[in-house]
């Protein structure tokens, strides 16, 4: 079973023709190139009013039998031709990056932010990025710089929300023609339950059992690995992992304090799974602001108890994908 | 009930208040030509409504609820109408393309309305042409059309447009680039011949030529006017000036007072002698069917008949610019045998009227020995007897032609045509006038002789047995120079002159040249712009070896052009972007140029920290700042963030380098 979303459109007829033309294309890790391969290109109903607009020209011109009239109607008819190549040109060579996705809790907008850059350094006016049904986003590339653009799309569920498939496309320099290309990378963003306050009141301390917190080597606890940030001391530097995966980390520690206490999913008896979890990701919340060392038990898994904002994420994390096949 | 006012499609970009005011501009721009074109209520209404747009974007005010748009279209409509009396047609249609415009603009909100008025933007623009396509008329469009284009580009630029400088530049190369492509459909288009539904009578307003009578006084408002009548282009060696006689109508039958045409039907015959002088004339539009040529045509490339009178007659009027070639004789022997009929015709005086001028024509006849003698006392009696050529000759009465010959004696080429045609067939004599232009300006620059409406002139022809029609000018016996020096030179004293006849001296002569090159440019724009349609598109494509290619043949010649060309600007951009022609990479060619001049050569292997180094190190001096460049132009090239503040340092930093 898979509860991740895919909001995109797949059953009106551009949802069609995009799943067919993008068979067999898989989702991309982390960039993905505009060029001819994956650029379309079509006229605008302004492009059909332009060559009507033409082709009366051109009879005015032909009954007149007037030479300057030939002469624009040819002019704008090249001019015409020159714009598609130029709506083109303003997606070739773009790169599309995928940046940072901030986890969301369920009922609140994700974003998923995009970074473009351009081989040339040319400035790329007029480009829209759009997911599904949504509000087209503006953005431009200026020059010999990177523009950027978020897609937000409503996290209605926990679990890990895919963007899926989203356009960005472009009707510069003279709307009559519409060049967009279809985007899809390899990426979700987390989505936590919407904490919910039961009334019930959270568990307090005292009842701990051991904990089994391992000391650290500076008599702190050691509370889980982050991300490296510039500044870290080198002591805490994650050097095992570095090795294994090539991923730069922290160890983070706590100082013990207070007295522990544990998070249980059984211990919310009478409640359906879903409310459980909400309740949970309410008490995380609540025990990280209070500055607890809380514990998180679920069905099958368990964190030990610890504070901080790692700690808190890890747990916001379980619960997020708690009884979702990663 | 009140109307929401429609929604924007979805998608569409959003229409910024600087987006429209640019529309506004540029519209208002390509309208204003037209203040010279329409009465003036027209544009003005249109600019009212350009002005009211504006004021609900800048001032707040507000646009007008739909019946009041309703109530003020027909109004426009009832308006132009009550002025034209009809709805349709050149000048009704570009009045009510214009009031809708306007009144397009009063309900323009989106971006869908905006993009509609660009489009009907640019038929304002070819509107223009239906009224002038002179070359300054042209170079204004050009500017409109950049005008109109770069407004265009501002509504499809996004909520955050480039500069100002930017959108100018992109509307400009996009319509630079497009060049090539209009001058391959401009002569490779398949033309078919107009007009397709009728040309509208107001086209015709206004144009000057000949007539296909001459009355006393008709062809002196011709010869005031400056305007080119037509030009002509040599494949031979141009006439000596006494023979440029350019045939127009030939007017065979007098009512007492002025010559009109006649419609004998009666075959002709022409012999040559010598050579036949072949040229091409480029006609302006007279609304005639005249296609002037020089005396006499034999042959033309035109679809255009040869009367029985030696005329060259086109099939419709000339209302637009016409080319033509035709081959002529100088030297030539014309219906040597005429028919009775067209003998009786051309002998016939009316019963009243010149009873003086007959009296002596019959007296001096019966006292010559023949035909030739008799036609050279008259000529003689011209030139002895005190006639003077002018342009301002005293009125005529009743009896015009005794009054001219025996009181008045003052008169110019059409009273001393008249004349001597009279006083021909009242002897016996065959004689007909023959109207058309006499002379010509040479234009060194251009090589081609400029005919204006000023050389007007009206000459006669008499038939002699045997020799057949000759020609014969009593204008010359007057005014030898006439002939010779042509207009400017008859006229001498205080005669009244027009205008343009009075320079002399250095700055007369300077203002003479600079006409010279200013008629060469438009008989250029003329011969290639303007004149060309189906006849020289055929011409065209026979002389670049193509006489048998069809509408299909060219069809596929102009889609292979059309393709080539795309293909080539693809490959120049691709070649420059091969180049490396980024910005920072320019910059830092221009250094390696500095420090080539210098000595220091860069080896192509060699990347730019390298380089640097080694450069360093033959010029300490030089070390620190380019080693800072290098760095600069190695983050920008290979980093992967390119950042418009570091491409300005690297550009300072190049610019302050010396070496």
């Amino acid at each position: 079973m898979t509860t991740a979303v895919r909001p995109v459109n797949e059953t009106g007829l551009q949802g069609r023709i995009a799943a067919w033309v993008l068979r067999n294309r898989k989702p991309a890790p982390r960039e993905i190139r505009l060029d001819r391969r994956n650029i379309y290109i079509l006229p605008t109903r302004y492009g059909m009013v332009y060559v009507a607009t033409l082709f009366v020209m051109l009879l005015g011109a032909t009954n007149y039998q007037n030479s300057m009239a030939f002469l624009l109607a040819f002019l704008l008819a090249g001019l015409g031709l020159n714009a598609m190549w130029h709506t083109h040109r303003s997606l070739a060579g773009l790169r599309v990056i995928r940046a940072s996705t901030p986890p969301v809790f369920a009922g609140q907008t994700a974003l998923f932010e995009y970074v473009v850059e351009s081989d040339d350094g040319r400035l790329r006016p007029g480009l829209v990025a759009s997911i599904g049904n949504d509000l087209p986003v503006a953005f431009r590339v200026p020059e010999n710089a990177q523009g950027r653009f978020h897609l937000a799309l409503p996290a209605t569920r926990r679990g890990r929300l895919r963007p899926g498939r989203f356009q960005i496309y472009t009707r510069y320099p003279l709307g009559l023609f519409h060049a967009w290309s279809w985007l899809e990378f390899d990426q979700s963003a987390l989505v936590y339950p919407r904490p919910l306050d039961s009334q019930r009141e959270m568990p307090s301390g005292g009842g701990g059992q051991d904990g089994a917190a391992r000391v650290g080597q500076d008599g702190e606890d050691f509370t889980g690995l982050r991300e490296y940030r510039p500044g870290d001391t080198l002591k805490h530097i994650d050097w095992k992992a570095l090795a294994r995966t090539g991923d730069l980390l922290t160890r983070e520690f706590t100082e013990a304090r207070g007295h522990d206490i544990w998070l249980d999913y059984l211990a919310l008896g009478g409640l359906d799974p879903e409310t459980r979890l909400r309740v949970l990701c309410h008490w995380v919340l609540d025990a990280e602001r209070r500055g607890l060392r809380y514990g998180l038990r679920l069905p099958g898994q368990s964190l030990d108890p610890a504070g901080g904002e790692t700690h808190r994420d890890r747990c916001l994390e379980r619960l997020a994908l708690f009884g979702i096949g990663d | 009930m009140k109307r929401k006012s429609p929604r924007p499609a979805h998608g569409e970009p959003l229409l910024t208040g600087e987006a429209l005011s640019w529309l506004l501009a540029a519209l208002a721009f390509s309208i204003l030509p037209h203040f010279l074109n329409q009465p003036p209520w027209v544009p003005a209404l249109t600019l009212a409504c350009f002005g009211w747009r504006y004021a609900v974007l800048r001032r707040g005010w507000r646009l007008p609820p739909r019946w009041l748009l309703t109530l003020l279209t027909l109004i426009a409509i009832a308006l132009v109408f009550a002025w034209y009396r009809t709805v349709v047609g050149r000048d009704a249609g570009v009045a009510l393309l214009l009031l809708m415009l306007g009144l397009k603009l009063m309900e323009t909100r989106h971006y869908r309305d905006a993009m509609l008025t660009v489009f009907l933007g640019y038929f304002v623009v070819a509107t223009n042409f239906f009224y002038s396509q002179e070359i300054p008329v042209a170079l204004y469009m050009v500017a409109t059309i950049l005008g109109v284009t770069f407004a265009l580009v501002g509504l499809n630029a996004g909520e955050r447009p480039p500069r100002f400088k930017a959108r100018l530049g992109s509307a400009g190369a996009l319509l630079l680039q497009s060049l090539p492509l209009m001058l391959i459909l401009f002569v490779l288009f398949p033309r078919l011949p107009g007009p397709l539904w009728g040309m509208p009578q107001q086209a015709r307003a206004g144009l000057t030529g000949l007539s296909d009578r001459m009355e006393p006084g008709s062809i002196s408002e011709l010869l005031t006017s400056n305007a080119t009548a037509f030009r002509v282009s040599f494949e031979t060696v141009p006439p000596p000036a006494a023979q440029r006689y350019w045939r127009g109508p030939v007017l065979s039958r007098f009512d007492g007072r002025g010559w009109r045409r006649d419609f004998s039907g009666a075959g002709q015959q022409l012999e040559g002698f010598g050579e036949p002088l072949r040229y091409t004339v480029s006609l302006e539009a007279h609304d005639k069917l005249w296609l002037l040529a020089l005396d006499v045509p034999s042959e033309t490339s035109e679809d255009a008949t040869l009367t029985p009178e030696h005329e060259l007659l086109a099939k419709r009027p000339v209302t637009q610019l016409k080319q033509y070639r035709v081959t002529s004789w100088t030297d030539y022997r014309m219906d040597a045998d005429m028919g009775a009929l067209r003998r009786t015709e051309t002998l016939r005086l009316p019963a009243q009227g010149a009873e003086r001028a007959r009296e002596l024509a019959q007296t001096w006849r019966a006292e010559a020995a023949g035909d030739e003698q008799f036609i050279a006392r008259v000529l003689q009696h011209f030139n002895q007897q005190n006639f003077v050529y002018t342009l301002s000759p005293p009125a005529l009465g009743a009896n015009p032609v005794d009054e001219f010959l025996f009181q008045t004696r003052r008169g110019f080429c059409e009273h001393y045509a008249s004349a001597f045609a009279v006083m021909m067939r009242a002897a016996g004599i065959p004689a007909r006038v023959v109207t058309g232009y006499q002379g010509g300006e040479w234009n060194a620059l251009g090589e081609y002789l400029l005919v204006r409406q000023s050389d007007a002139h009206a000459w006669v022809e008499v038939w002699l047995e045997d020799r057949g029609w000759l020609r014969f000018d009593p204008t010359a016996a007057v005014s030898p120079a006439r002939i010779e020096q042509g207009i400017r030179g008859a006229l001498v004293g205080d005669e009244t002159r027009p205008a343009y006849m009075l320079r002399s001296g250095l700055w007369g002569q300077l203002r003479d040249r600079a006409e010279m090159l200013w008629d060469s440019t438009n008989y250029f724009w003329n011969n290639w712009v303007l004149g060309f349609g189906p006849a020289q598109q055929r011409e065209f494509l026979r002389r670049i070896g193509l006489g048998h290619i069809d509408w299909a043949g060219m069809v596929i010649l102009m889609t292979v052009l059309m393709t080539i060309s795309g293909a080539l600007s693809v490959l120049v951009v691709l070649l420059r972007r091969r180049r490396g022609d980024d910005p920072a990479s320019r910059q830092y060619r221009r250094l390696l140029k500095r420090l080539r001049r210098a000595g220091i050569e860069h080896a192509p292997h060699e990347g730019p920290l390298d380089f640097a180094e080694r450069a360093a190190a033959l010029r300490p001096d030089l070390a620190e700042e380019l080693r800072r460049l290098s760095a600069l132009y190695a983050g920008l090239r290979y980093g992967r963030v390119g950042d418009a503040t570091l491409v300005r340092a690297l550009r300072s930093g190049v610019a302050r380098f010396r070496v």
